[in-house]
């Protein structure tokens, strides 16, 4: 803690005295301990993401650019590609955002702004469960559970709904082509994505001016003129971050899309149809009787996966950074 | 429905402990929370809701089904609500009300939806885990026709168990390490261990799985055991823990570390004395969501543990599967009725192991940084009686 203290504006002839502390050994000893363990822990991260490239730049190389359109994956022929499963893990992904985000937002507003003192803690905590709660039960919950009760309104959707292009299911009607659709599983996955967009945005609301909410309420505000005046605007960044860091837990999830739907190469154009994919799925219905070469072309397609969610990572935490509302936890 | 309370009336937001302590004689004017005029509109719409839509949805129009039924109930619910607000305030209060009943609803929502899932996983797993053996024995001599008189989960029980205590011996103490690192020393190199960090917060799981499996079971020789999972896990919880405990160390108010240099503490006297101990319940609550977190990971385990299924208590040799990828197993890789149960079951059991952790992180932690237990509060009042 060596800290330099000079005063500014002393009188001539006076020379401002300079303090230094001189760490003990027992606190030497202590912050490089603890450096050690900073340096440990960045070499662990950090390798994941070094090893990462390594292991997936012999298939990079081998395909090229081609890696990211190519729709086969023939790995005898060096013939593959994430062109088919990127599109797809990102409609899933964006089919749970269109639904968890709502539902998040204004659950978290409930819970920092309506809900009576002794409820707060208590939903919290039920967010919070949500967010442990094992996404393999969340599969099997949506494969047995709400899968078939989803065929039906597909259906309707499918008939009533059918002359916007995107919501019809070609063909005569099964209802096989009605399970295993990716719109299920972007509904099972935005119940993943929920607690982290209401925990993080209950946060944020929470931190709202107390000052700036009772001027709007003197102002003759009602609640909700006082939220939207206030405390979304005070919340926009955190907010959106929020949203982002759910997005790259949503196109990271795997057991649930694995389970629910039925694997097929081919961008998803109909999803309430069956069949779809996406790349953390891919890979985990490939864990069996892996090979060497097969593993470099899989480390690719997760490489792929990682950089994607890292981007979509980043830019949520600069706009966190740069909105009011990260500016207390901005250092 | 309680939550609609007035807007004017309750203006500051709900400080009362901001406020001064009032005179003993002044009696303060208890406002009610909920008046009737918020209660009554409420019941009334739902009850409306529900009997149109029925009258409509079930009688007149072609419709059955108990999803569309719900959510056209709750769309007429919205209409007869701002209807009958409409009648005797203005659009301001209906937008209003609005506002307050879609966010109770949506908490609602999200209620029903973890309630439900609990409840039925809970119900389709109620057959299995009834049965003595399944906790007893393991699938080695069971085949997929079996009733659940035969065969069990011990294995999977016992793997996700040694596994899950390896990574979090591993994770959480270089994790907690690293965040004070983070919070009390810094510095350019605290910044960059923080970025990455916080960037592996969002590694996909079955990358961390992938990785592991590419450097430590194909680098050390093809062998898939409980270590290299739990090595998986561990670095899926890492970065958890590591971003985690700093958060709950920085909440540490900075007076307490002020009055502790100032009485000559040196540094790590600091820490060891103040910091650590205040934010401990954080800290608590932090490592145990972690491990609530790892140990329900399926994806981690699906390229490194192996399966397996007979008993392996040995993480360092052989295949040592886990709970998770134990269902994985009975529900994909051989999905006959008996084995869904089972399967059921097995996911009944890893909930129950969720919900303990989660609990225990609720009681032991989940405490502000700084406020005390009952025991402990007793404890200072003992010493200054005594003093």
């Amino acid at each position: 803690m060596a800290v330099d203290v000079t005063v500014s504006g002393a009188p001539d002839g006076d020379r401002p005295r300079v303090i230094r502390t001189r760490l003990s050994v027992a606190d030497v000893v202590f912050r490089n301990g603890l450096r050690l363990a900073g340096i440990l822990v960045l070499a662990i991260t950090g390798l994941i993401a070094i090893f990462l490239i390594v292991k997936a730049s012999g298939t990079l190389h081998a395909v090229g650019w081609r890696f990211l359109t190519n729709f086969q994956w023939l790995l005898n022929n060096n013939d593959l590609g994430v062109g088919a499963l990127l599109p797809d893990t990102i409609i899933i992904a964006a089919i749970a955002l269109i639904i968890a985000v709502p539902l998040a937002l204004m659950a978290a507003l409930f819970i920092s702004e309506y809900a009576p003192h002794g409820l707060r803690r208590p939903l919290t905590g039920l967010i919070d469960l949500m967010a442990a709660l094992p996404s393999i039960l969340w599969a099997i919950w949506g494969f047995y559970w709400l899968m078939p009760r989803f065929i039906g309104i597909g259906r309707w959707v499918s008939n009533n709904l059918g002359f916007i292009p995107f919501l019809k299911v070609p063909g005569q009607f099964q209802p096989t082509n009605f399970e295993d659709s990716p719109l299920l599983a972007g509904l099972v996955v935005s119940f993943m994505v929920i607690p982290i967009i209401a925990s993080i945005s209950r946060e944020v609301f929470s931190q709202a001016p107390q000052g700036e909410r009772e001027a709007a309420y003197a102002l003759g505000a009602t609640r909700w003129g006082m939220i939207r005046s206030v405390v979304l605007p005070y919340a926009r960044g955190g907010m959106i971050g929020a949203v982002m860091l759910g997005f790259g837990r949503a196109m990271g999830e795997t057991v649930v899309v694995a389970i629910i739907v039925s694997e097929a190469f081919t961008i998803t154009t109909h999803p309430l149809q069956d069949g779809g994919n996406s790349i953390a799925a891919f890979i985990a219905n490939q864990a069996e009787g892996s090979t060497p070469v097969l593993v470099a072309a899989l480390i690719a397609a997760g490489l792929i996966l990682f950089i994607v969610t890292l981007i979509v990572n980043a830019i949520a935490a600069v706009i966190v950074a740069r909105s009011r509302s990260g500016a207390q936890t901005a250092d | 429905m309680t939550a609609t309370s007035p807007t004017r009336t309750t203006g500051t937001g709900g400080t009362p402990a901001a406020l001064p302590a009032p005179a003993p004689r002044e009696r303060l004017i208890q406002l009610r929370p909920v008046t009737a005029d918020e209660v009554y509109p409420v019941l009334g719409s739902v009850a409306g809701a529900i009997a149109l839509v029925w009258v409509l949805y079930e009688r007149v129009l072609p419709f059955t089904g108990a999803f569309g039924f719900w959510v056209c109930s709750y769309g007429m619910f919205l209409i007869l609500y701002a209807s009958i607000t409409a009648m005797r305030y203005g659009p301001r209060d209906v937008a209003d009300r609005l506002a307050g009943v879609a966010s109770t609803s949506a908490a609602l929502f999200a209620l029903v939806v973890v309630l439900g899932q609990i409840c039925y996983i809970g119900f389709r797993g109620w057959p299995a885990i009834t049965h003595v053996n399944f906790w007893t024995q393991t699938m080695q001599a069971t085949g997929q026709l079996q009733p659940l008189t035969s065969g069990g989960i011990i294995q999977g029980l016992v793997g996700s168990l040694e596994q899950l205590s390896l990574a979090t011996l591993m994770a959480v103490p270089l994790g907690i390490l690293a965040a004070v690192f983070l919070a009390e020393v810094g510095g350019p190199l605290g910044h960059v261990v923080r970025t990455i960090v916080t960037a592996m917060t969002g590694l996909p799981e079955i990358v961390a799985g992938l990785f592991i499996y590419a450097t430590v079971v194909l680098g050390l020789g093809n062998r898939q055991d409980g270590f290299a999972a739990s090595l998986a896990l561990g670095v899926m919880m890492l970065p958890i823990v590591t971003r985690g405990a700093e958060v709950m160390l920085r909440l540490v108010p900075r007076n307490l570390r002020e009055a502790s240099y100032a009485l000559g503490a040196s540094q790590w006297r600091t820490v060891w004395n103040v910091v650590l101990p205040t934010a401990r319940s954080g800290l608590t609550t932090v490592s145990v969501l972690g491990m609530a977190r790892a140990v329900g990971e399926t994806a981690p385990l699906l390229f490194t543990s192996g399966l397996n299924n007979f008993m392996n208590a040995n993480p360092f040799s052989g295949p040592q599967t886990g709970m998770p990828l134990q269902i994985w197993t009975f529900i994909r890789i051989t999905p006959t009725a008996t084995m869904i149960d089972r399967g059921f079951g097995a996911g009944l059991a890893l909930l129950l192991m969720v919900l303990i952790l989660f609990t225990a992180a609720r009681v032991l932690g989940g405490k502000a940084p700084g406020e005390l237990t009952r025991r402990q509060r007793r404890r200072i009042a003992r010493d200054a009686g005594r003093s």
